[in-house]
């Protein structure tokens, strides 16, 4: 097993701050796609052609252009084993696709974790900034500020009608995508959310599970983006998506007064047996575990559970996750012993704190 | 309810999408609904943001076969020779110079994914230089006809004379 910096701990650095509104919204996403002109997109690049974006990219890096935003490193996909790939993808510094399939692709990492540019993904290069909380305006001014330091070096696939050019396109003009995650517990609870997340969709707003396309919702967390990336501005974009963010988060503070209000013993008791149960159970899978940590989570936001930091909330939705599990008891699990390790892990965490 | 496809089974699926603001729902029951091909995010089979795509790409349903493929005139990328019905296929280009090349094409489908087709966002500093002064020359014009409108000449005339100039930079490089 190597020893990556990146796959050691379970929690960026930066998700250890705290950011507004961070007991519903977890955290603010903004990713930036951009191609390198006269190349084919790494869907069609040859090894060759895919190895000089890569060097292309990697000398912005070694110009110290990017020194403003912090330390960078290197991480090729190709220096990685299955795990580290897994546990990267988990704490969602790098897509499932750049870790499974791409030719040439690598990663440029802070050492905070809190800005991730993508190599050879689906496009030459994808920008995303990373911060706790809600803060979607903070993280699109400093992927618009790593945008401009390559741009210095590099010339973008660019066209005065259509924008920046990318593979998909679902991506071009702005080639951004805003995305807050959320999580929802109360209005899941109260069957309020259907109504909610289809309202959202009608305005041009994307929901997902955590994980990205294709996973449904785990834990009651919600990722909310923009779909629209063609005739908005950037401006237009965060504007839209931060109104209807703070409308939920509403919403949601209104679900978990009412609940509070007309059916305190009830969540009482909901909570309570999840934190029990997280505290002494053998086995537990990832699906169950994902939910009880939501009903902790909220113990915690109501003031029904003390003593359990909300960090260690984030820090469990990571570790619980089969690939940082088996990094973290340095051992290869089938999936019945990775329910028995996470059970354990739980145990271990929350008594720790409790 | 039966299902509006074959009107004998129950319909167990139902779903409703919305493009643009554009709501069309579907009762349907499994059978038609596998057979329609209509695969419902959330239901097995798997469900893609490029299978939407392509099922939103005006590509013709007949053209299946390798022969009937002859019939429709090819349109090429000459930069990275990806074909549109490649491109219809798997919903991604193979270049930037696809965009060049189905040009024709990508309006209908631009204006569904995202409701527009011209880009209104940020520019790149070095490469855009021209481009912003179009974007202000485009401004300035629509103040130019406001300012008619509301018969203020003088404005007018200041406005055309900047135009003018703008335009002028433009030419000359």
């Amino acid at each position: 097993m190597s020893n990556l910096r990146f796959t050691e701990q379970p929690l960026s650095e930066w998700m250890r701050r705290r950011g507004n509104d961070s007991d519903i919204v977890i955290s603010s996403r903004i990713r930036v796609a951009r191609n390198l002109q006269h190349i084919p997109f790494p869907m069609l690049a040859t090894n060759q052609q895919s190895e000089e974006v890569l060097n292309r990219l990697n000398e912005v890096l070694k110009s110290n252009a990017l020194q403003p935003f912090g330390t960078f490193h290197l991480v090729r996909m190709s220096s990685l084993d299955e795990l580290d790939k897994r546990v990267l993808v988990e704490k969602h510094l790098v897509s499932p696709d750049l870790a499974g399939e791409s030719r040439n692709g690598a990663v440029l990492l802070n050492d905070q974790e809190s800005v991730s540019i993508m190599i050879n993904e689906e496009d030459h290069l994808r920008i995303q900034c990373l911060y706790p909380g809600f803060q979607i305006r903070e993280a699109w001014k400093l992927a618009s500020a790593i945008d401009d330091a390559f741009e210095a070096h590099v010339d973008y696939a660019f066209d005065d009608r259509k924008g920046y050019l990318t593979c998909c396109p679902t991506n071009v003009g702005t080639g951004v995508r805003a995305s807050v995650m959320m999580h929802l517990p109360a209005l899941v609870m109260t069957q309020q959310i259907s109504r909610i997340l289809s309202a959202v969709s009608q305005v041009g707003l994307a929901v997902r599970g955590i994980y990205g396309e294709g996973s449904e919702a785990t834990g009651n967390m919600f990722q909310i983006s923009n779909q629209i990336t063609l005739g908005q501005s950037e401006t237009e974009i965060i504007d839209n998506l931060e109104s209807v963010v703070h409308q939920i988060i509403q919403h949601e503070k209104n679900a978990r007064e009412r609940l509070l209000a007309e059916s305190k013993v009830r969540i009482t008791d909901r909570v309570m047996r999840s934190y029990g149960i997280l505290s002494h159970a053998a086995i537990i899978d990832s699906k169950e575990a994902a939910q009880r940590l939501s009903d902790v989570r909220l113990g915690i936001d109501l003031g029904l559970i003390q003593g359990v930091p909300d960090s260690v909330m984030n820090e469990l939705n990571v570790m619980t996750q089969p690939g940082f599990l088996q990094k973290y008891f340095h051992e290869k699990m089938d999936a019945g012993e990775r329910d028995m390790y996470r059970a354990k892990l739980i145990r271990e965490k929350l008594g720790k704190t409790g | 309810m039966l299902c509006q496809e074959c009107e004998k089974r129950p319909a167990t699926l139902h779903f409703t999408k919305i493009i643009n603001g554009v709501k069309t729902e579907f009762h349907l029951c499994e059978t038609c609904a596998r057979e329609k091909g209509d695969i419902i995010p959330g239901t097995a089979g798997g469900f893609s943001i490029h299978n939407l795509l392509s099922g939103l790409l005006d590509f013709d349903p007949t053209n299946k076969g390798p022969n009937s493929a002859k019939a429709a005139p090819m349109i090429r990328c000459e930069e990275c020779g990806m074909t549109y019905a490649q491109f219809s296929k798997i919903g991604r280009f193979g270049c930037s110079s696809c965009y060049k090349y189905f040009n024709g094409k990508l309006d209908p489908l631009l204006k569904r994914v995202h409701g527009n087709t011209v880009h209104v966002g940020k520019i790149p500093k070095r490469a855009g230089g021209h481009i912003k002064v179009k974007r202000r020359i485009d401004d300035l014009k629509q103040e130019l006809q406001y300012s008619i409108i509301q018969e203020e000449f003088e404005k007018a005339a200041q406005l055309r004379d900047q135009i003018r100039e703008l335009e002028k930079e433009i030419s000359e490089d």
